[in-house]
Formats: structure tokens, C-alpha cells, sequence
């Protein structure tokens, strides 16, 4: 059994400061169960978000040792133990207390995007059909638990916290999902340059390197997303091409 | 977590190896890259023509297209047969979006690494002037499947040597054959794994189920776009390396070795 050190942040009167609390790691400990147990022996008013323990809540979001992950899903064994780990709350995000945030910001940006609207029902009874392989490449999208570590590891959002102009990764994704289903009608491209901001996005592929789903976001959402916006805006022969072929 | 650093993290891993890697590779391959346009000599060995200077629409050699400097040339300008193509697959490389990626954390530090700050407080992206001019990939991306077909021809050009007796070409091959036709490949390959290319072929639709001919070939390049990474390096690797060779044997310091 190890005693390790861990370095937690905790909110003051004054803002806040790092903590160190040393607690022993038995096998199969996860960050979630140290800190729990921390909570429970050490600091009775440590707060720490949770639910599911099982990485499908998106809950437990935080940075250890330096790298936005989930406390859940993440092995003690797989971290140095020879140093504190430091244990801090989402920096792109308002601090409620210790390692909780304030993701609130991310329901009111989803709330603006251009809802589903699908096409004429294919059939007189109000129903479709679409084809499986159709819908496959949005579902990949589906997946998101909402962890929002995209969104604290994006550096237009975390360094520059431009929230009002960029909306993130995580709503890429959800309008990749909405903008690339086949039953879907609705143009987002104008809301995508403008009030998204997907210009913003420099590429750095950090959210596909932090999702706990392993959604391919950058490659499979936000550039073919700013390939619509170019299709549109920056492509004048395309939008020629579009124009005489009358597609969308 | 206020913090007066220039560039700070809590990152306790190699952060920094990568990006200092791209950084070395990419201005290594530009310093040569440039060093070599300007020669305007031994780009050609035998059968060989280096693909930097691929095609050669003037110039002394006999893979010209159009004859040796024009006469329209101007005097002060230093004359080159790579300064009149080399912008097209550069300008492809410098807009291709994994590029894009991986030099503005290497060159502008913006961001340096993934939850690594930034040196600087500012920031508009490629949402306004210069960097959205970065949108006009696509229309290199056309240009540099024209010189993937060139500089296939270059390598099915490359097995054909002229024999010093009669003046006959012959089918052979040599290492320097392997070397063209293994860049040309290369440089297909990450030209059709490009994001603009898998776009433009059928990400821009919506129902790919309608027409099973774009599919496929969706499908073919979302497959080579997983690995765009590791074809933007390897072909970036062969391309210098190919130019290497033909230059070594043009000189004389390197024999090509017949296979065939």
C-alpha cells in the first residue's frame, strides 16, 4: 500500500489555493476514489462533482496534473507517484467551489444553435427512411457525455475565454450531429461563422486528444464543418458548381 | 491558479518534445527546400529530375517542358526552374490543415501544447485577416493532384534509360527509380487523405447511400485521412530525400545503382 501526495485545489475567502493531502492508494484506485477518500478522512467539505463513477456522466471533469480528464477514468497507477498530483478544477470555467465549475455557459450556447428540422415526411403516415450507413457517420457525435473537457482545453476558450465567439467543440459537435444527418434541412453555415465562430479554430486537435468518448472531433466535426463554411463563404467556384447542380 | 510565467502548465509530462520536434523538422526541410530552389543545378541525373523542380517548364535539362529561360525573364531576378512551381505543393503544405495545426504550436506558440498558456494575450484565429486566407486550400489541394500525375510520369519517365552507345532507351530500374516512385506514392497518398479532397468527394453531402461510387471513394479517403499525419511526414521525408539523391547522383557522389 502507498501513501501518495496529491495537491488539491481549494476555493478561499481570498480565491483559492493549492492543499496538500497524502492518502494511501490500494489497487484499482482511481483519482474519484482518492479524492473521496480524502473527503472522508481529511476534508469533510471538499467539493467534488460526481455520479455515474463509470466515465458516461460527463460529472467528475477536472485537470490532473495539468491535463483535463476525468477523476473516474483515471488510474492511479497510470500517473507519477514519486511527485503530488495536482488535482485542480476546469480552468475555462467559472469556479464554484474547489473542483466544481460553473459549466452553465455551455447549456446557453447549445440553447442558440439551429434546432433539427427534418424534411417532408417520405410517407403518408409521417414517417421516413433513411439508410443505416447514412446516419453512421453522425452517430459517432452521439457519443458525447457532455464532460465539456473539450471545451476547458480549448485555448480559444481556456486562454482567451472568448465563450461569446467561439462555441466550442463540444457544439461543433452537436451541430456536426444536427448539420450531417440525412434527414436534416436546416443550413447552420451562417450561424457557424458568425455567432459560432468556427474561423476561431486554429486546429491544434487538443479536444480530440482529451474526449473520454474518443470522438474524433476535429477531423470528423469541425473540419468538415469549416469545409461547409468554405464551401459557401470562401469558394466562389463552388458555390457556382452548387448553384447550376441546385444542391444545398 | 493566477500565475506570472510567460508560458505555464501543471503539465508534468514532455509537453514540449513535440512541438521542438515539428519545429526542427519543418524548419529543416524549409532551409533546405530553399537552398535547393535556388541552385538551379543538378536537379536532373540520367532519367531522374528532382521533384522540387517537377515539372520543369524551363530550364537546361532535357525534362524541360518549354526550353531553356525564357528570354522574358527579368535580368535582376535570380532564374530557377523550382521557383516557377515550388509555390504550388508549398503553398498545399503550409494550408494543409494538419500543418496548420502543428505550426502554429510550433512556430507561434498558439497554443505551445495542449493546457499549456499562451505568450500572448490576443488572439483571432483564422477568423479574420491574414490566416483566413488559410480557407484557399482547397484550391491548392487541385493544383497538387496535377503534380501527383506529374510526378508519377516523372517515375514511369525514371525507368527508361538512354543507352550511351546507340542513343535507345531501355526499361530498366535503378534505386533512384525506387526512390521517384516511392515519393510519388507518397505524395499521392497524402495528397487524396487530404480533409479538403475527403470534402469535396462526398463529406459535403449529406446521403452517400444515393450514390455508391462517391461512397466508395469517401470511404477510401476518410481511410487515408486517419493517418494524414503520418503522410504529411512521410511524404514531407521523401520529397527532401528524393531531391537529396537526384542531386548526389547528378554530382557524382553517389552512383545509382542498377537493379534492373
Amino acid at each position: 500500500m502507498a501513501h501518495v501526495l496529491f495537491n488539491i485545489w481549494r476555493t478561499t475567502s481570498t480565491g483559492g489555493e493549492f492543499r496538500e493531502y497524502k492518502t494511501e492508494i490500494t489497487e484499482g484506485m482511481v483519482v474519484l476514489d482518492a479524492v473521496h477518500q480524502i473527503q472522508a478522512e481529511q476534508a469533510n467539505d471538499l467539493a467534488v462533482r460526481w455520479n455515474c463513477k463509470a466515465g458516461k456522466c460527463g460529472s467528475c471533469s477536472a485537470e490532473i496534473n495539468g491535463k483535463p480528464r476525468l477523476m473516474c477514468m483515471t488510474r492511479m497507477n497510470d500517473l507519477p507517484q514519486d511527485k503530488p498530483i495536482v488535482l485542480q478544477p476546469m480552468k475555462a470555467f467559472p469556479v464554484i467551489r474547489d473542483l466544481v465549475t460553473d459549466v452553465s455557459v455551455n447549456y446557453r450556447i447549445k440553447k442558440r444553435i439551429k434546432k433539427f428540422r427534418p424534411r417532408t415526411p417520405d410517407f403518408p403516415d409521417g414517417t421516413w427512411r433513411i439508410a443505416q450507413e447514412d446516419v453512421d457517420r453522425v452517430q459517432e457525435f452521439r457519443k458525447c457525455i457532455e464532460c465539456f473537457l473539450c471545451q476547458d482545453v480549448c485555448h480559444v476558450l481556456r486562454e482567451h475565454e472568448l465563450h461569446e465567439k467561439f462555441a466550442g467543440p463540444r457544439h461543433m459537435v452537436y451541430t456536426a450531429a444536427l448539420e450531417m444527418h440525412p434527414l436534416d434541412v436546416e443550413d447552420r453555415r451562417h450561424q457557424l461563422k458568425h455567432e459560432g465562430g468556427i474561423g476561431f479554430c486554429n486546429i491544434t486537435k487538443c479536444c480530440t486528444n482529451v474526449c473520454p468518448e474518443k470522438i474524433t472531433i476535429t477531423d470528423n466535426a469541425i473540419i468538415p464543418l469549416k469545409e461547409r463554411v468554405a464551401d459557401r463563404y470562401y469558394d466562389p467556384l463552388m458555390r457556382l458548381f452548387r448553384f447550376f447542380m441546385n444542391k444545398k | 491558479m493566477g500565475h506570472a510565467a510567460l508560458i505555464h502548465t501543471y503539465r508534468k509530462d514532455l509537453w514540449w518534445v513535440r512541438p521542438l520536434l515539428v519545429f526542427i523538422a519543418l524548419s529543416s526541410f524549409v532551409v533546405y527546400a530553399t537552398w535547393a530552389a535556388f541552385q538551379g543545378e543538378y536537379y536532373a541525373a540520367g532519367p531522374y529530375l528532382s521533384p522540387f523542380y517537377s515539372p520543369e517548364l524551363f530550364g537546361n535539362s532535357p525534362h524541360s517542358w518549354f526550353g531553356p529561360k525564357p528570354m522574358w525573364w527579368p535580368a535582376p531576378l535570380p532564374f530557377s526552374p523550382a521557383l516557377l512551381i515550388l509555390w504550388a505543393p508549398g503553398g498545399f503544405r503550409f494550408t494543409c490543415y494538419y500543418y496548420r495545426g502543428a505550426y502554429y504550436k510550433s512556430f507561434w506558440a498558439d497554443p505551445p501544447a495542449c493546457a499549456v498558456s499562451e505568450p500572448r494575450k490576443t488572439y483571432r484565429g483564422e477568423n479574420s485577416f491574414p490566416l483566413i486566407l488559410q480557407n484557399v486550400h482547397r484550391y491548392f489541394l487541385y493544383l497538387a493532384v496535377i503534380f501527383v500525375f506529374i510526378l508519377l510520369y516523372d517515375a514511369w519517365k525514371a525507368m527508361w534509360f538512354t543507352d550511351a552507345l546507340t542513343g535507345e532507351k531501355t526499361f530498366g530500374i535503378g534505386v533512384g527509380t525506387l526512390v521517384l516512385t516511392t515519393n510519388a506514392v507518397l505524395l499521392g497518398i497524402y495528397t487524396f487523405s487530404c480533409h479538403s479532397f475527403r470534402h469535396l468527394v462526398g463529406g459535403f453531402k449529406d446521403k452517400l447511400s444515393e450514390t455508391p461510387v462517391r461512397k466508395k471513394v469517401y470511404h477510401c479517403a476518410s481511410c487515408l485521412n486517419r493517418r494524414h499525419m503520418n503522410w504529411a511526414w512521410f511524404s514531407l521525408f521523401s520529397v527532401a530525400f528524393a531531391d537529396i539523391y537526384v542531386r548526389l547522383v547528378s554530382m557524382g557522389i553517389w552512383t545509382d545503382l542498377r537493379i534492373l
